[in-house]
């Protein structure tokens, strides 16, 4: 009887008082009846102010009735757990509207018909048509800059986390930093004037060269993050027992990181995949199916998006096009997406975490 | 070591499957789009059977750039012209500057354009033509409407100082006298004007500042261009984009082509000094245009408007839109088809397609300069 | 540390002593694969130079062509109009207005990123993080147009409420004063902005504050630190220079966004005092909606103006790597 009072009491006096477990339910549920009581009251008639109304509620409700019953240093526990939760919520809104959106108005259009045809002779005010002139031109373009950009990117930052020193490294670093701002328009008109020069017409490998060079830095700084978290005792084992130098950078350091590197690479070719600017000027668009990136403009993704939208008098048949388009690219580039994680899962080591 | 050579040979296969499906991609897709497509279109109703386009051994795939006033009308022959001919023509509507610019570097054997070629592009394009240089054929006329979103006000009356001062924010109110004056009947709101210009460089605003130049300098106190001058005011991309905020916002006033007008966006009439304020349309439009003289040179057909015109029905505010390519010395792989395609818009046909899809066809005597110099082009 | 002969981190904070270099070489001239390997990866480092050098070469030829025909005062003009001969252009408006709608996504974007890649490291249960994480991956990953195209036909309807409720309780500031035009301002592409560049703040900041060593925060929790003290004090302090790179991505996208911003804001060139009304507009916008009607000459200006971008990113680039410097000691993986 003793010992059972005991055990009840010496964790409170240890850990002092705590609130229940379903607390923050409750909390949370209290201020969303309160926010739509003064929404009501008020005559709010934006939803989002109710939210905002109950997300203030809820941080100001969490800190004053943590404080009030398990002190200070818990309350500021509690306050920051739920300004992570608030803030992850409302970031929420905006990219699940968007998923939504693309989704739902994208559907309307996304069908073999439109994957398997061009859009040939149907003018933009028109319905019909379909993107796949786009799909090829967009797979090669992204293709060939992924073969040109991602093993110079990652050679580079091996360069700079393994044999990087001196005024080179130095240089190297620093130009990628700048090179990452570079807008994809500028490099467009890079490869341009260099066309221009040599009296070429457009065609899609000049815009494979745009974005090799928009992918290269990208792939540099988050290859260089990951390969900076391989510890450095896995370097100095493999060295160790005589392993070349070249062959530990192969065998141990980029395939401890190669998860990290292949969802740099990704999201590399994600933003070249997307970039508008130097399609624009360099493969020109084309409503008709070219096969050849390296003869006669082709269409992109984003091009017959932007094309869609702004060169259509605003007709509902484009807009429904270019969601469905979108629709395409974001489906692309999540394929894209879970085969890196795919590769990265299957080639990750084994660690203890 | 076995099984790192047995990954190997995985991430092999898995990369050779995804080649050898690009490879397979590039087999299945299709350019036809003919037999279903098109069907709701304005572009469609009034397709002509193709016996009445003459191909004349054109071929091949033709690049072109230019004017996006006129995109709605290249689509609509491009349509009928490669579906008889089954030249593929690429018409990009990045711009009347970008089109001249490809056109005198070279890049594309014609350029569409909403004004005609300045003298030192001309002097540019003879480096690009053979022996030749760029002419202008006026081929596509339009009426710019002003077009506006006021709930409740039809039928609104405007003319050149008032539709200058709003543009330049003098009148920055729907009840101001000066408009109270030009429309007796109307219940004007106390409303907040809000006026949209192009935010990019236009063939539109400069016809449409070339208007308020020529009829209203004092109040239209710019020296006009593509660039929007005035101060203040909203902006949008693309006359698509400005029609689409016009439509949006009440108390919103914009121009752009006729075919935005509709949906919510009402055109204003201007009032021109004739017996009655003359509404725009494409019939309205050709009659102003037929009041222009040709300021061209040799085969160069620029036009010379006249936007001070009060004929009856008469519409002032037009843009005529040019074909720009060489007179003598086009490339020979492209000029069969450059030529036919020409041929087949300065026709009767090709003209007629105009009127159904909100474009002013050119005038009668106009169309037949254009017609015997497109005969004339080597 | 001492006893590796490569540091990991880049540029090292001090030059490696003679001797180890001179080993090091000694080595690497015995073994053929080593002397590929790095010519290999130095050439590419190389070449990237060459690019950056052809490219910088390249605008800053075209840009002096344009500004020496400039007419007007390139740094103050508050006007773009190269159509004119002579050409009269500026940038002021467009340096005002890309600096203002970065720092509006910056300011939004940051805090709630680093929030919300606590969250899915030290708050979500497992359960949610996983799939979470899967779609912040995902929304890195959505092309910038497609935000574009969300955001002019979704947001900035959606804007109205916002910008009318900011104007009638904090219009008195000024900052937030709206006179009843489209929603399409600075204050709404500072908020696309930070939309588009969350996701990839987040990521980055998610896999920092993942590589966190266990030993670090067990500590903090055997001292009896509660969940956000162990953030604070090991959590934070170790991702922070990976919060401010991410941030720095995050920024590169803001100040050289182009489509997005070119389909939600309504530019003009003109400097107003309210994030409301329009006003502004970016140097990457500017060129999109111009460079369809350039001339010769209008592109020259155009890419003068890029260059100016360039500098820009140049100079924050430059302020990050010398905060992340001053921050190195309480960072770096094997520390």
């Amino acid at each position: 009887m003793s010992t059972a009072a005991v055990t009840d009491r010496r964790p409170s006096t240890l850990r002092g008082a705590r609130l229940p477990k379903w607390s923050p339910w409750a909390i949370a549920a209290g201020s969303v009846l309160v926010a739509v009581a003064i929404g009501l009251a008020a005559g709010l008639t934006s939803r989002i102010q109710w939210g905002l109304i109950a997300a203030i509620l809820f941080v100001v409700g969490t800190y004053v009735i943590a404080g009030r019953v398990e002190g200070r240093r818990q309350a500021k526990d509690r306050i920051a757990t739920s300004l992570v939760w608030v803030a992850f919520l409302i970031a929420l809104v905006p990219l699940i509207s968007l998923i939504w959106t693309t989704l739902a108005r994208g559907v309307h259009d996304f069908n073999l018909y439109f994957l398997t045809h061009s859009m040939g002779f149907v003018a933009d005010s028109d319905t019909g048509g379909g993107i796949y002139h786009a799909i090829i031109g967009s797979l090669e373009q992204v293709g060939l800059a992924t073969v040109i950009g991602a093993p110079v990117g990652v050679l580079t930052a091996i360069y700079l986390v393994e044999y990087g020193r001196g005024r080179l490294a130095r240089a190297v670093t620093f130009f990628v930093d700048v090179m990452t701002g570079i807008p994809s328009i500028v490099a467009g008109l890079f490869i341009l004037s260099l066309m221009l020069m040599a009296d070429m017409q457009p065609f899609g490998f000049a815009g494979s060269l745009a974005l090799a060079i928009l992918m290269m830095p990208v792939v540099v700084r988050s290859t260089e993050e990951m390969l900076k978290l391989v510890p450095n005792e896995l370097r100095e084992a493999s060295l160790a027992l005589g392993v070349p130098k070249w062959r530990t950078i192969l065998k141990v350091v980029v395939p401890t990181s190669i998860g990290g590197i292949v969802t740099g690479v990704m999201l590399a070719v994600a933003r070249i995949a997307g970039e508008t600017a130097p399609i624009l000027l360099l493969v020109w668009g084309n409503a008709f199916i070219n096969n050849n990136p390296f003869s006669g403009a082709q269409q992109a993704l984003p091009l017959y998006i932007y094309q869609q939208y702004a060169n259509s008098s605003g007709s509902p048949a484009a807009y429904d096009r270019a969601w469905a388009a979108s629709l395409t690219l974001i489906a692309f580039v999540m394929i894209l997406n879970l085969a890196a994680r795919g590769i990265a899962r299957w080639k990750a080591p084994k660690t203890g975490r | 070591m076995n099984l790192q050579r047995k990954n190997r040979m995985r991430v092999l296969s898995l990369g050779a499957v995804a080649f050898s499906g690009v490879l397979a991609l590039t087999a299945c897709g299709s350019d036809d789009t003919g037999a279903g497509a098109g069907t709701g279109g304005k572009a469609s109703a009034s397709a002509p059977a193709k016996g009445s386009i003459k191909c004349d051994g054109a071929k091949g795939q033709i690049l072109s750039d230019g004017s996006s006033a006129q995109k709605n009308a290249i689509d609509a022959w491009v349509k009928n012209f490669s579906q008889a001919c089954g030249v593929q023509i690429n018409y990009k509507a990045g711009g009347s500057g970008a089109g001249v610019t490809a056109f005198t570097q070279g890049q594309i054997p014609w350029a569409g354009s909403d004004s005609p070629l300045k003298p030192e592009e001309v002097e540019a394009s003879k480096k690009v033509c053979n022996g030749g240089q760029g002419i202008d054929l006026p081929m596509v006329g339009g009426p710019i409407a002003i077009g506006y979103n006021v709930a409740g006000v039809d039928n609104l009356v405007l003319d050149a100082p008032t539709l200058a001062k709003i543009f330049d924010g003098k009148i920055t109110n729907w009840n101001d006298p000066a408009i109270k004056a030009l429309n007796k009947d109307a219940k004007l709101p106390d409303l907040k004007i809000q006026a949209f210009h192009r935010s990019d460089d236009s063939g539109t605003t400069d016809n449409f500042t070339k208007y308020l130049i020529a009829t209203t300098p004092k109040n239209w106190n710019y020296s006009g261009g593509k660039t929007w001058q005035a101060k203040g005011g909203q902006s949008a991309a693309q006359s698509s984009g400005v029609a689409q905020q016009v439509k949006q916002t009440n108390g919103a006033i914009g121009y752009f082509e006729l075919s935005y007008v509709g949906d919510g966006v009402k055109a204003v009439s201007i009032d021109t000094g004739a017996a009655q304020p003359v509404a725009p349309s494409t019939d309205s439009a050709t009659k102003a245009i037929a009041d222009a003289t040709v300021a061209g040179t040799g085969s160069d057909l620029a036009l010379k408007l006249n936007y001070n015109t009060k004929a009856d029905g008469a519409y002032p505010i037009t843009l005529v839109t040019y074909e720009i390519t060489c007179d003598k010395g086009n490339k020979a792989d492209t000029l069969p088809a450059v030529k036919a395609f020409l041929t087949y818009m300065a026709s009767e046909d090709g003209q007629k397609i105009l009127g159904g899809i909100d474009y002013a066809p050119m005038p009668a005597d106009i169309i037949s300069k254009v017609r015997s110099t497109i005969q004339t082009i080597s | 540390m001492d006893i590796s002969t490569q540091t990991t981190e880049a540029p090292p904070p001090t030059p490696p002593p003679s001797a180890t270099e001179r080993k090091r070489d000694a080595r690497g001239a015995t073994r053929a694969g080593d002397r590929v390997f790095l010519g290999l990866s130095r050439g590419s480092g190389i070449l990237l130079l060459v690019i950056m050098a052809a490219i910088a070469v390249f605008l800053t030829y075209r840009a002096s062509l344009a500004i020496s025909a400039d007419h007007g005062n390139f740094l103050t003009t508050f006007e773009w109009n190269t159509n004119l001969n002579p050409p009269v252009f500026g940038i002021a408006v467009l340096a005002f207005g890309t600096v203002v709608s970065s720092i509006i996504a910056m300011a939004l974007a940051v805090p709630v990123a680093v929030a919300i890649a606590l969250f899915l490291t030290h708050y979500a249960p497992r359960r949610l993080s996983g799939p979470i994480s899967y779609v912040i991956d995902l929304l890195a990953a959505v092309p910038s147009i497609v935000y574009g195209l969300w955001g002019a036909l979704i947001l900035v309807p959606h804007m109205t409420g916002l910008y009318s409720w900011l104007n009638e309780y904090l219009g008195w500031t000024g900052i937030f004063s709206w006179d009843g035009g489209a929603p399409r301002a600075m204050l709404t592409v500072g908020l696309l902005l930070a939309i588009m560049i969350l996701p990839i703040i987040t990521n980055v900041s998610r896999e920092v504050f993942r590589q966190v060593p266990r030993m670090h925060e067990e500590a903090a929790l055997a001292l009896g630190a509660t969940r956000w003290e162990v953030v604070r004090i090991s959590v934070l302090p170790f991702g922070r220079s990976g919060v401010i790179s991410a941030s720095m991505l995050g920024l590169g996208r803001a100040l050289g966004e182009t489509m997005a911003v070119a389909t939600v804001l309504s530019p003009t060139f003109d400097i107003q005092a309210s994030l409301l009304n329009p006003g502004g507009g970016t140097f990457a916008q500017n060129i999109a909606s111009k460079f369809g009607e350039a001339t010769e000459q209008g592109r020259d200006a155009l890419i003068a103006s890029g260059l100016v971008l360039f500098v820009i990113t140049l100079l924050v680039n430059g302020a990050a790597r010398a905060i992340i410097a001053r921050r190195k000691e309480y960072s770096g993986a094997n520390a």
